[in-house]
This record gives structure tokens, C-alpha cells and sequence, in this order.
């Protein structure tokens, strides 16, 4: 299986990734994370209006066989979470660049992401995995 | 994200390969450390797999399962001595389930012993399959208390393979390889067969709930059967679909669910004690002591009231107070809900009694509810 990794996205070592749009960051996790993972079965994501800090935990993502924390790539407010993924977390390796992303945030610093991994620099330390 | 919990618990130690381990890497399975052996975790996908146990059929490589034989004189009356059940009760191609015990009772391994024959100079033989992780703890064991000049342990773990066929399909996908009519092995029951024309053992045993059967053949017959088998469509899987299999049907996994500090009357597992039938056995008083007094804490099935999974570790409370622990938990691919196993207070392990498992800093309610969690409806009867 050939994994993707878009050129237009950042992407953290912990396989989280965020598509910066103005101030708003989009933020999910990698196909080479969702190939790691398995069956996705549970998702858990903060509320609307709940803050995020960068490089802290914001939830988990749990396979049949593992837990694993969620990273934020940056610090700011929840605007939005992807309810279809909390209600169906297996559909989330379907589409994880686009109909599975987990949350919206409203950054407050896009300056944050400046030591974000590109998207060759991910793959690289991915595929030498 | 960081890793939290996998199965991945050691890899410091080079890790043993069963004889099948190219024809899991041929179908890019992904591998995992297990007992100090690199197994297969899951090749399609562990839902698909647990799937095709349910419905269809599946395979596993459980080569890495400590393979003992036992023969002489006083094979049953020597190992009566080492578990809490009447094994004078077996017939020659019947098989018991059941444990070793220490002095406190603690479990050292959960075993088959499979009665093989008694043969016209009185001797018995019998095979003994146990856990991958504690094979060499157990031989060390049944060494010092098995007398040699009665009964001669032979060690086939690193010599056999041994492929369990399991799922309501299993038995025609496996008779078309073996000669004799395995329509006539009862649950427990087994043989010597013909496997692919080699003499081999055949166990009507399995760990997923389901019917199946458990061969155990040369390493190059294991080879062609695995691949026969895969031929005819049955689904190779892991050891992550074994588990959650397993685990729905409330099988105890040693180490997690069981283990030294374990009594077999705490871990539920009272129907193998057979106080009244048998003599005396390593762990004997300790067993009528609990069971004169009742056991303090027991091993219940929780089935939780959310889409949160109980774990492995997980703490259980009761009115915010810790009462017991998780010993393993999964979400049941079949039921669509978590469901997991605890030790807690015997007073908490009344069916229906609430519960609480905290999960990353927060507490979620969990019933006890009967096990097995799930009860196939395609097993033959006994």
C-alpha cells in the first residue's frame, strides 16, 4: 500500500497533521497513522470552545489494540470537531486528509508551525521507520 | 499522537520465529513481540478476521504454544498431583482444561492435557499444550515434580507446528485434508489423523468461542496445510483477532487475566476444582479454605455503559472509590460495545451491580453482566 502525505500540509513526528487556511487550522492524522493504527473504533475530541495547547494532548484515538494521545500542532480555541468521525471513528482511514479530519482550531500564533515537518520531511522519517 | 499501550512489550531479546513466520511476511502481515516470539498481529485487519471466525472460517499460527508430551506409567495419577481437576475421569482421546497451581493456589499456567492412550504394557501417554511465555517455567516445573522413572517428558515446542482452524466453517475446510471424519470429534475430543497423508494430532479445541480444531503436524506439513487452507479460503489471522475473539468469549488470557497471584476459585474458573472427586494436589488447602470462606475478590465481566474502552491496567471504582483493576478490555467487534474483564470486591460481582472504570483522568459507568460476553450458536454439543 502507497501512502500519501499532500504537499499543502504540515506534519507533526507524532503523525498529526494541520492544513493551515488564514487562521483557521485543520488537524488530523496522517495516512501512515491510520495504516499503524488498524480498525479504528473510538474517538475522543475536546468540545467547541475548549482551548488547545501546542504539543499537549488534546484526545485519543483508540484501535482494537491501542491507545494512543492526540498532539495539537498548535495552541488556540476548538471552532469545530468532526462529529461524523466521533460517531463513525472507523470511517476515519476511508479519507483522513479530507472527510476525516478531527478538529478545526482557531490559531492563535501561525508562527507555531514554522518548525512543523514538511510533507518530504514526514515521509522520509516515516518510511525509515 | 504517543504511544500509549501496545502490544508490543519487549524487544530487547531476539525473538523466536515459528516455521510459518515466511508465509505470514509472504502476506504482509504485521508482526508483533508476544512471549518472546515475533507473531503475526493481524493481516487484513483484525475486524475482518474476527469476521470470518464468526461467520466463516479462520486460521492462526499458534506454533509458539509450549507442546509437551507425557508418557508412563503414572501419567494421569503424576499429573493429578500439579492441577486442581479430576483427571482420572478422562478417557484415552478426551482432553481436560485446566491449570497448574503453586502452594498458594496461584495459577503458574492454564493448560489442555490431552488423554492420548493407554497401551497393552500399561503405559499412558498424553500431550500438553501451555503458553508460549511460560513453556520453559512450566517444563522446569513438571521436571521437578513429575518422577522421571514413571512419566518421560518429551519437549515438541520447538519441533511441531500447531495451526488452529476455527469458525462455524472450519470443520469442511479442514476435512478435505485429513482423512479420517471429524464429524465424530466432540468438543474436547481428539485424534491421531492423517493430515495431507502424514500422521498428525487433531484436537476439536480452539480459543475464539467458536467451533474448530487444533493440528498439530511437522513443519513442513504445516506449511502445505496453511497453505491449502488459504487455497480453500480460509482467512489468515493474527493475534489481535485471537484476542478479541477470546475475549468475547470471556477466556482468560495468562498474564493478564490470570497469573501467579490468581486463584483459580477468584479468576471464575471454579468448574475445573474438584475438591470432592480427587485426592490430595499442590494448592489443595488453600482451595478449601477459600472455598469454605468464600473468595474475597473475583474476576467479572464488565460491559460498559458508553463507547469508552476499559483497559488492560484501567482502574475500577465504586461510589469514586478503587475497588479492583481491568485485566483486559476490548471493544467487542461482534456486540458494537466495550466489554472487559475485572477483578473486584466479591460484594461489587453480583450481576447488574454498577460500576466505574476511569479512563485518562476520568471515571465511566460499567455494569457486571454475564459471561461468556458472546455464546456462538454453531458449536457442536458435547
Amino acid at each position: 500500500m502507497t501512502l500519501e502525505y499532500p504537499d499543502d500540509l504540515k506534519y507533526l513526528d507524532s503523525h498529526e497533521y494541520v492544513r493551515l487556511d488564514g487562521e483557521i487550522a485543520t488537524i488530523g492524522i496522517s495516512a501512515f497513522a491510520v495504516d499503524q493504527l488498524g480498525d479504528i473504533v473510538f474517538l475522543e475530541l475536546p468540545e467547541v470552545g475548549d482551548a488547545v495547547t501546542k504539543e499537549e494532548s488534546f484526545g485519543s484515538v483508540e484501535s482494537v489494540k491501542a491507545v494512543e494521545d492526540l498532539n495539537s500542532p498548535v495552541t488556540g480555541t476548538v471552532i469545530e470537531r468532526n462529529e461524523a468521525m466521533v460517531e463513525s471513528p472507523e470511517q476515519l482511514a476511508e479519507d483522513p486528509y479530507g472527510e476525516g479530519w478531527l478538529l478545526k482550531v482557531r490559531l492563535n500564533d501561525s508562527s507555531e508551525l514554522d518548525d512543523a515537518l514538511s510533507a518530504d520531511e514526514y515521509r522520509t522519517q516515516v518510511e525509515g521507520e | 499522537m504517543t504511544n500509549k499501550e501496545e502490544l508490543k512489550p519487549e524487544i530487547a531479546l531476539p525473538l523466536a520465529q515459528t516455521p510459518l513466520i515466511h508465509l505470514a511476511l509472504e502476506l504482509k502481515a504485521r508482526l508483533t513481540s508476544f512471549g518472546g516470539w515475533e507473531m503475526p498481529v493481524q493481516f487484513t485487519g483484525i475486524g475482518h478476521e474476527h469476521q470470518a471466525v464468526r461467520t466463516a472460517a479462520g486460521m492462526f499460527d499458534i506454533s509458539h504454544m509450549g507442546k509437551f508430551v507425557l508418557r508412563g506409567k503414572e501419567v494421569i495419577s503424576q499429573l493429578q498431583y500439579l492441577v486442581p481437576s479430576d483427571l482420572s475421569r478422562l478417557q484415552p482421546g478426551q482432553a481436560q482444561y485446566s491449570v497448574l497451581l503453586n502452594s498458594q493456589a496461584g495459577i503458574i499456567d492454564d493448560i489442555i492435557f490431552y488423554y492420548q492412550n493407554q497401551y497393552a504394557n500399561g503405559e499412558q501417554q498424553g500431550v500438553l499444550i501451555v503458553n508460549a511465555a511460560t513453556t520453559s517455567k512450566d517444563k522446569a516445573w513438571l521436571l521437578q515434580h513429575l518422577n522421571p522413572e514413571q512419566v518421560e517428558l518429551r519437549d515438541l515446542s520447538r519441533e511441531k507446528v500447531l495451526i488452529a482452524v476455527q469458525g462455524p466453517k472450519a470443520s469442511a475446510a479442514l476435512q478435505t485434508l485429513v482423512q479420517e471424519d471429524l464429524t465424530q470429534l466432540k468438543p474436547f475430543g481428539h485424534l491421531e489423523a492423517t493430515v495431507l497423508g502424514q500422521k498428525s494430532f487433531i484436537a476439536r479445541t480452539g480459543y475464539t468461542g467458536e467451533d474448530g480444531f487444533e493440528v498439530m503436524v511437522e513443519p513442513e506439513v504445516g506449511v502445505e496445510l496453511w497453505q491449502s487452507l488459504l487455497k480453500a479460503g480460509v482467512v489468515p489471522c493474527g493475534l489481535g483477532a485471537r484476542d478479541t475473539l477470546r475475549l468475547e468469549a470471556a477466556m482468560a488470557l495468562y498474564g493478564q487475566d490470570i497469573d501467579e497471584t490468581t486463584t483459580p476459585l477468584e479468576a471464575g474458573l471454579s468448574w475445573l476444582v474438584h475438591l470432592d472427586t480427587k485426592g490430595n494436589f499442590i494448592g489443595r488447602d488453600i482451595l478449601e479454605q477459600q472455598k469454605g470462606a468464600g473468595v474475597s475478590r473475583r474476576l467479572v465481566g464488565l460491559q460498559m455503559q458508553g463507547r469508552n474502552i476499559a483497559r488492560h491496567g484501567y482502574q475500577v471504582l465504586s461510589e469514586g472509590k478503587v475497588v479492583g483493576e481491568v485485566t483486559s478490555g476490548t471493544l467487542s467487534p461482534t456486540l458494537g460495545y466495550p466489554v472487559a474483564l475485572a477483578y473486584v470486591p466479591t460484594q461489587l460481582s453480583q450481576l447488574g451491580q454498577q460500576l466505574e472504570v476511569e479512563i485518562r483522568g476520568k471515571t465511566y459507568p460499567a455494569v457486571v453482566v454475564k459471561r461468556p460476553f458472546y455464546r456462538s450458536k454453531n458449536r457442536p454439543a458435547n
